[in-house]
This record gives structure tokens, sequence and C-alpha cells, in this order.
């Protein structure tokens, strides 16, 4: 049945090189100096480049420090959410328990929460505890999430129950047979979640921006957002290649572990 | 059975009950206070005049009832923000999805190689900042020496000034959205897609369909639920769209691109807690009316 309609390339090669021109042009761009970048026609390789935008971002601007705190936040947030979202992931899957139902209900209810929603009293919250501009701001509210839960415990009820029951008359408690049994088996799942919630930290932006008001806890987005619309708007190699620090990490880890990925969006995304 | 085992099981049964106790909750303390917590205060702001200076006594506020919902319906900027937003989601979401059916339908029978190379490539965009993106997309944008109005003027075509004309500025950010998101959409469709059934296909065409045909009364009616699935959650990430406009135009020109979360934002940002509340809860309600309309479709179809 698959016909190879060699045609089909020209719309997708066409297609792919719309998806791919703005990063090559970012990327291309932040090696340019000021007056390449507005010329007209566009430029598409500098023709001198120059490392002086990544320079000027260390160096003059705190780049390295919002670069630290965006990798310590999301490394923290997916630690939390691994740990503890694989927890509650097991106990609703294979223990029986008062009030199981009642948790596995609030989880579903509260997969669509926006954060619009809870940002200000968030925000009134972390401030009468004496937390704003610190990073436990940053990361407290996402250590968790209903998402994760709901993603341990479908992938959890698939384990066969025959595994848990061999600890079980082993004698081992269910703490340790969930360190011991369960945790091992459940790569796949903690490969998905770890990933889709660094990315999710990483390129998080609402509250950051609100929490966060002195430069020495930006994070990189907020940074880069503030910068592009205050006093160094008119800067575009600077503006260019803070984005390409933004989006070039990510995009690398992204390369190395797609497949994973990819099919794990695709398994969560139709549960 | 004899007293003896019914103890042990009893006590198994308690060894267990405790270790899930002890497994959930460190999830219900950090829930109920970042989430539960906020959800509940938040409603109540919203039925409050409650203001920055009232930060350290956020209950020490005046009730005033339904005013703050009142004067958000009456606020011209904030029924502009609704509006705006309605036109985001409306013609947002059907691009979004069109884009993506295109692309998976292609990738999944059109074409025999190179398939994990394409589908990787349009993925891309979905993993990237939208700030860094929007900022980029920012200069692509341009009137003069933007790129889109110079690959335009390839083909003929005297490129609007995108960010700059009322008219144009909500296309242009919807078209950004469009092409950062389909990515998503498209996978979910591919998985979809690689479910339905080869041998229906087959017997189609040896009934004489042809690929249109087959499309639309094989393909299409399989893929309802997904189609629904996937046009719930992008309305639903397109309904709080937020970075787009913070960054490429500030709300204008006009007022043309302010959303409603963005105007939230700037409530908060004036210090009207109360009245950014409001707002935000009826973003939620809204939300909540589309979630529910999804499970309500899914079962019927199941």
């Amino acid at each position: 049945m698959n016909r190879n309609r060699w045609w089909l390339y020209v719309p997708l090669t066409v297609a792919l090189v719309a998806v791919v021109a703005p990063f090559a042009w970012m990327v291309l761009g932040s090696f340019k100096g000021e007056g390449e970048i507005r010329a007209n026609p566009p430029t598409w390789v500098p023709e001198s480049a120059s490392l002086d935008n990544y320079t000027q971002l260390f160096s003059r601007l705190q780049f390295g420090t919002y670069f630290l705190n965006s990798a310590v936040v999301a490394v923290l947030v997916t630690a939390g959410n691994l740990i503890f979202c694989s927890m509650v992931g097991y106990a609703l899957a294979k223990l029986e328990f008062r009030g199981r139902r009642a948790l596995f209900v609030v989880v579903m209810a509260t997969l669509m929460i926006p954060g619009v929603v809870t940002f200000v009293p968030l925000y009134v919250l972390v401030v009468n505890a004496g937390l704003a501009n610190s990073l436990p701001a940053l990361v407290l509210p996402f250590l968790v999430s209903p998402f994760g839960v709901f993603l341990m415990r479908q992938f959890i009820s698939g384990l066969p129950g025959e595994l848990l029951d061999a600890g079980r008359v082993d004698g081992a408690g269910e703490v340790r047979i969930f360190a011991r049994i369960v945790l091992p088996l459940c790569g796949p799942a903690l490969a998905t979640l770890g990933i889709l919630t660094f990315l999710g930290s990483w390129n998080n932006f609402l509250w950051p921006l609100v929490v966060a008001q002195q430069e020495s806890e930006y994070t990189l987005p907020v940074a880069l957002a503030l910068y592009s619309t205050g006093q160094n708007s008119i800067q575009y190699g600077l503006l260019l290649a803070g984005a390409t620090i933004v989006v070039v990490p990510v995009l690398l880890v992204f390369l190395v572990f797609q497949r994973r990925f990819i099919e794990g969006i695709a398994t969560t995304g139709i549960k | 059975m004899s007293s003896t085992t019914t103890g042990v099981v009893s006590r198994r049964r308690r060894g267990v009950e405790r270790a899930a106790w002890l497994l959930i909750l460190p999830f219900c303390l950090l829930f109920l206070v970042f989430t539960a917590w906020p959800v509940v205060q938040s409603l109540f702001m919203s039925f409050t005049d409650t203001r920055n200076r009232d930060l350290r006594t956020p209950f020490a506020v005046e009730f005033v009832g339904l005013d703050n919902y009142v004067q958000a319906f009456a606020d011209p900027i904030f029924r502009t923000a609704a509006a705006n937003t309605a036109y985001f989601v409306l013609v947002g979401v059907p691009l979004t999805l069109a884009v993506a059916l295109a692309a998976a339908v292609v990738l999944d029978k059109g074409i025999s190689r190179f398939r994990a190379f394409f589908r990787l490539g349009f993925y891309t965009p979905v993993i990237t900042s939208i700030v860094a993106v929007a900022v980029v997309w920012r200069f692509l944008l341009q009137d003069e020496y933007g790129l889109v109005n110079t690959v335009l003027g390839w083909v003929g075509i005297d490129g609007p000034n995108w960010l700059g004309d009322p008219d144009w500025s909500m296309p242009a950010l919807i078209l950004m959205a469009a092409w950062r998101n389909f990515g998503t959409a498209m996978i979910i469709f591919l998985a979809g897609l690689q479910a339905v059934p080869a041998s229906l296909h087959e017997a189609a065409s040896i009934d004489g369909a042809g690929a249109l045909q087959r499309f639309r009364h094989i393909t299409l009616p399989l893929l309802r639920p997904t189609i629904l699935f996937v046009s719930v959650t992008t309305a639903i990430g397109y309904l709080q769209f937020f970075e787009e406009p913070y960054v490429m135009t500030n709300g204008g020109p006009l007022n043309s691109t302010i959303s409603a979360s963005m105007y939230t934002y700037r409530q908060f940002g004036f210090g009207n807690y109360g009245y950014a509340s409001a707002m935000s809860y009826l973003i939620f309600v809204v939300i909540a009316v589309v979630t529910a309309l999804q499970f309500r479709l899914l079962r019927e179809r199941s």
C-alpha cells in the first residue's frame, strides 16, 4: 500500500525549510553585527562572523546567572516530579487505601488548571512566606503535577501484578516493593515524564515573570523577554544570541532523546 | 477462617494503608499548598476589593460580591481582550489542526523514506521557548527587511506591516502559533492513523474508492476521537496565550493583540488583585467548560 509518490517530497521539503528556517536565521544572525542584521535584503551567512554578542551577554549582562537559574530550577523540578509523582502513581495503581478514589478524581479534575488562575494568590502566599525573589519560589509550586501522577499511574497499572506478589511473599513492605521492584521497571515512563517536565520548566514564563523581580533570580525566558521589551530592545544581535542560548541547549538534548520522546508524546497524548 | 489468619490479613491491610499514605503524603502536601489552596483563594479574592496594599493582610478586605465580574464585563479593554482570545482560538485551532493532519497523512501513507526525518523536523518548534521564538519572529515579520516579506516579495506579493497594522497583527500571531504548535498534533494524529487497519483501506480501494474518498469515509471517522482530543488540548493552550503578544506587540497596535491572560497580568501589575482574580476565573470557567465538553463527547462515542 505504501506507494512512493515522489512528488510529495516537494511540498514536504518546502514545509521543512519553512519550519527550520527561523532557527537557522536566529543562529546565523547571532554571529552578525548590528548593521548586517538590519541589511536589506537580509543575508544568511554572516559576512564577518564574531562572538561579540555572546561575550556581551555573559560579561555586560548576566546571562551566565540566568542560565544557571534556569538549569537549577529545571533539574530540581524534574527530580521532584519523578520521585513524588511515581510514588503517588504506584499507590493509585496498585494499593488499596481509603481515599484512593477521591485522590484520583482530584488529580483528574485538576489536570487542566491553568497557571493564570493560581498566580495571584500564589504570589500573595510566596510574599507572605518571605520567599519572594528566591529560587525556592520558582521551584516549590512545580515540584508535583497532576499530569505526572496520571502518566505514572497509567504506566504502573500496566505492570504485571505477579511481580509485586513475589515481593510480598518474600515479606517486603510496600515502600520497599516500590523502590526495588516498581521503580526500576518504570524507565520509559520516567524518561517521558522527565523530558516533558524539564522542557516545561526550562520554557516556563508567566510564574517566573511574576515572582522573580531581581536580576539575580531571572530565568532565561524572563531575562530575554524583559530585555527584548526594555532598553536593549533595539540591540538585535544581543537578542538573537539570547534566543539562541535559550533554544539550542534543549534542542541538542531533544535530538539525542528524540525517538523515545516522540513515542512518549504519542502514547500519553491519546491515552 | 481462624482468628490468627484474620489478624495477619488485617495487619497486612493496615500496613498497605500506612504505606499508601506515606507514598502520597509529599504530593498531597505540595498539592494542597500550591494548587488547591490558591484555586480556592483566587475565587475568594475575586469577590473582594483586594489590592497590593492588602498583600500582608489578605483577609482584612472588603467583600464586594460580583462587582469585579460586573466590572470585567463592562471593561472595554477586557471585552477586546476576550474577543481577541476568541479570534486566536477559533482561527488558530482549526489552522493548526489542518496543517497537522495534512502533514500526518502525507507522512503516514504518502511517502516511505525519510519519514522519521520529516517528523523530527516538524516537531522541533514545539520544544522551543515561546519567548525565544517570539523574539525571532518579531524580526522575521518586520515590514521592510523582514524575512517573511522578502520571501513574499519573491513571488510578487507586497507583504503587510504585520505587527504594525491592527488588521494583520493577530493573523501574524496565529501564523506563528500554528508554526510552533502543529508538531504535537501531528505526532498524535500519526499514532491515531497507525491504528487505522490497513485492510479497510485495501478493501475500499478494491471497491474502487479513490484516495480522497478513503480519507473522508474511512480515515476521518476513525480519527474522530483523536481529532476531538487534540482540538480540546490545543484550544486549552490557546485560550491562555500570553507570551506572543507580551514579547511581539505588547498587546498593540491599538489593543489588537491583547489577550485575556495578558490583560489579567497587566491588572495584577497595577495591583488590582481582586479584579485580576475575577478575570482569571472567567478564563478558568471557559477552560473548564471546554474540558467538560470533551469528556461528554468522548463518552458518547465510546
